[in-house]
């Protein structure tokens, strides 16, 4: 027989049988939807990420006091650790100690709210630099000037706020100039940032920055810094440089085994590397929940393609008596159970498609995520083959006993 | 001319459970090219089993069977079901037609297994349809169609490859007698253009309408005899 009326026959099977065949193919719908969803966000998170190191460059070093943390317990650990001080950091600067060392700025995190004639709003403070994360972020203000070097020399009392802190404290009147309360103390509004929503990890909008070294002897009342950032030269030397970094430190705080570390190194590449671990870890294991379900699907389809078989057995000896060889009628039921497998990964594939773009649309509104719709070709091409060669593992057995049946066998059979 | 269907002492025991079931115990006889035979006998006779031997779709256990001079132990599956679709016409007492597809595909179904072209396999299926005056009928589906319009199809589907052999098994078997006149008339006008013809049936009226009546009984032949004035037209029995 030739391959088009085959293919003919086993379509006009699967319509006869419409309720059946969309309930047989659910399984797969499911699965095939579910592994589109888990390619296509994984790759929107994915792209999401390598935004974030070419938004905050690969030349970034973070130092941060105390152990790593391991787990969730460790980080009190880092935050009041009193590991990196003023002398470390000028120790960093030689070079040395650091060739490839640009640039290094420490910070501190200060916690509490800021308040304005009776309005009180509890932002993301930070002491640090605020003219160097501006351009390593690629912000600039919307009004006034960054605080400058001589600021944090002098201590100065000064802030950038973020657009949200802003329109808190001051809903549309005129910020810039105003003084605003951080701890009963006045500080100086000289600059606002422009609204950019989620970059690198934190929040532009809530963001209030003043100098180190103001929140370390106004507010905090320390001179040890939370987290240090250093500039490499290039990104290339970002390896050299964490192990000069390690050396220097070591030599600092008298320490000769590595193990006995108070401080830690972190670099945008180890943290991108570390978070792409973890996606292809949560991947795999939704991939073999999806492969689970795929299999239980496959099963239903090999069900239900064995009771058309047998409620069929006299077809199939009819068509064997009029000419066709056990090869045809193998064809026809694989056909049937491949294509019904094929229209589910189909179904599936729009459906998964859909539900990845609501996705993309609820974390664009209503996270402010620069995220990127994505439906890799990749994974319409994976789809459909799993869902064909599904129908053709458990659609083979079926088909098998179907074309072994002995046409008077079927014949009679009523 | 050697005949078209030799059969020479052909022997069928069926095993079932140890036990074992002779359904023929030598049968021996010749169907010429374009003859039309009656093979009766009561259900259990074992005639079922010889049409099926004769259709290529059972082996003899014992004996000699040729069609066309082509013994079934000649070929392998895929060829065989090329024999059975270039040879052989079958025409069922359940019609065995299928209900969801429509009576033209119903017909081409034969010409789709010799992989003809469709737009050839529709022409030769309306002219098969026409011969039995079905040409209205084409996009029906079986089950809008009466029993005898049912068996009418059948027959189509069984000439549409030009068989050398009509096999019908009880055709008129399900039928009221208006209707089985009629297939009984298409046989006698096929005859007539030259097919051979194998019916089986049971009912000695029928048989009558055959040029040979050979009668089986218990798995034996018991009579071969030429039945001299075949009925050419159906009597009208009310």
């Amino acid at each position: 027989m030739r391959f088009r009326d085959t293919l003919k026959t086993s379509l006009t099977g699967l319509k006869t049988n419409k309720m059946q065949s969309a309930l047989t193919i659910l399984g797969i719908v499911i699965s095939i939807a579910a592994i589109i969803m888990i390619m296509s966000i994984g790759a929107g998170a994915q792209d999401l990420i390598l935004q974030e190191i070419s938004g905050f460059g690969s030349d970034i070093i973070v130092i941060r006091p105390g152990k790593e943390p391991k787990g969730p317990s460790d980080i009190g650990d880092t935050l009041f650790s009193d590991s990196l001080t003023k002398k470390d950091i000028e120790a960093l600067k030689k070079k040395s100690n650091v060739p490839e060392l640009e640039h290094i700025v420490p910070g501190v995190l200060v916690p509490g709210s800021v308040s304005y004639e009776g309005e009180t709003y509890r932002p993301t403070i930070f002491g640090y630099d605020a003219e160097f994360i501006g351009s390593a972020l690629n912000i600039y203000p919307e009004e006034g000037q960054y605080f400058t070097e001589q600021d944090i020399e002098m201590n100065a009392k000064v802030v950038v706020i973020g657009s949200k802190v802003k329109e808190e404290l001051f809903g549309s009147a005129e910020a810039l100039g105003e003084y605003i309360k951080i701890k009963g103390k006045n500080f100086k509004v000289v600059a606002i940032l422009p609204q950019k929503g989620q970059v690198s990890f934190f929040n532009v909008d809530e963001v209030v920055l003043l100098p180190y070294t103001t929140a370390q002897s106004q507010l905090l009342g320390i001179d040890y810094f939370q987290e240090v950032l250093v500039i490499a030269t290039s990104p290339e030397a970002v390896e050299k440089t964490v192990r000069d970094i390690e050396l220097t430190l070591r030599e600092m705080h008298n320490i000769t085994d590595p193990e006995d570390d108070d401080f830690y190194v972190l670099t945008m590449e180890g943290t991108v590397q570390q978070i792409k671990n973890i996606l292809q870890s949560l991947t795999i294991l939704l991939s073999s929940v999806v492969a689970i379900v795929l299999v239980v699907g496959g099963i239903g389809v090999m069900n239900i393609m064995l009771v058309s078989v047998t409620e069929r057995t006299h077809e199939i000896g009819l068509r064997k008596a009029v000419g066709a060889t056990n090869q045809d009628i193998l064809l026809q039921f694989l056909l049937e159970s491949v294509s019904l497998t094929v229209i589910g990964g189909a179904v599936g594939i729009i459906i998964g498609g859909s539900l990845s773009m609501i996705v993309t649309i609820v974390l664009q509104k209503f996270f402010a995520l620069n995220w990127i719709f994505t439906i890799p070709l990749i994974s319409i091409i994976l789809g459909l083959s799993v869902a064909a060669a599904v129908g053709v593992v458990f659609g083979l057995y079926p088909a098998r006993k179907a074309s072994q049946k002995s046409p008077i066998e079927a014949l009679r059979f009523e | 001319m050697r005949p078209i269907i030799e059969v020479k002492n052909v022997k069928k025991t069926y095993f079932n459970d140890e036990v074992e079931t002779h359904a023929l115990r030598g049968v021996s006889f010749d169907v010429k090219q374009g003859e039309f035979v009656a093979i009766m006998g009561p259900s259990g006779s074992g005639k079922s089993t010889l049409l099926h031997i004769l259709g290529f779709l059972d082996h003899p256990t014992k004996g000699k069977y040729r069609l066309d001079g082509k013994s079934i132990d000649q070929f392998d599956e895929p060829e065989l079901a090329w024999v059975r679709n270039q040879k052989i016409g079958f025409v069922f007492q359940m019609f065995n037609l299928l209900n969801r597809t429509t009576v033209i595909d119903n017909v081409k179904l034969p010409l789709a297994y010799a992989g003809i072209k469709n737009g050839e396999q529709d022409e030769l299926a309306k002219i098969a349809l026409e011969k039995v005056g079905l040409s209205h009928r084409l996009d029906h589906t079986p089950s809008q169609l009466s029993g005898g319009e049912q068996q009418r199809v059948a027959i189509a589907r069984a000439l549409i490859n030009e068989p050398s052999v009509i096999f019908a098994d009880e055709p008129t078997g399900n039928l009221d007698t208006k209707s089985g006149n009629q297939i009984m008339d298409i046989f006698s006008r096929l005859h007539d253009e030259g097919h051979t013809i194998v019916l089986i049936t049971h009912e000695p009226y029928i048989a009558r309408f055959a040029q040979r009546i050979i009668n089986i009984k218990d798995g034996l032949i018991a009579s071969n005899k030429t039945n001299h004035k075949p009925i050419k037209k159906p009597i009208s029995r009310r």
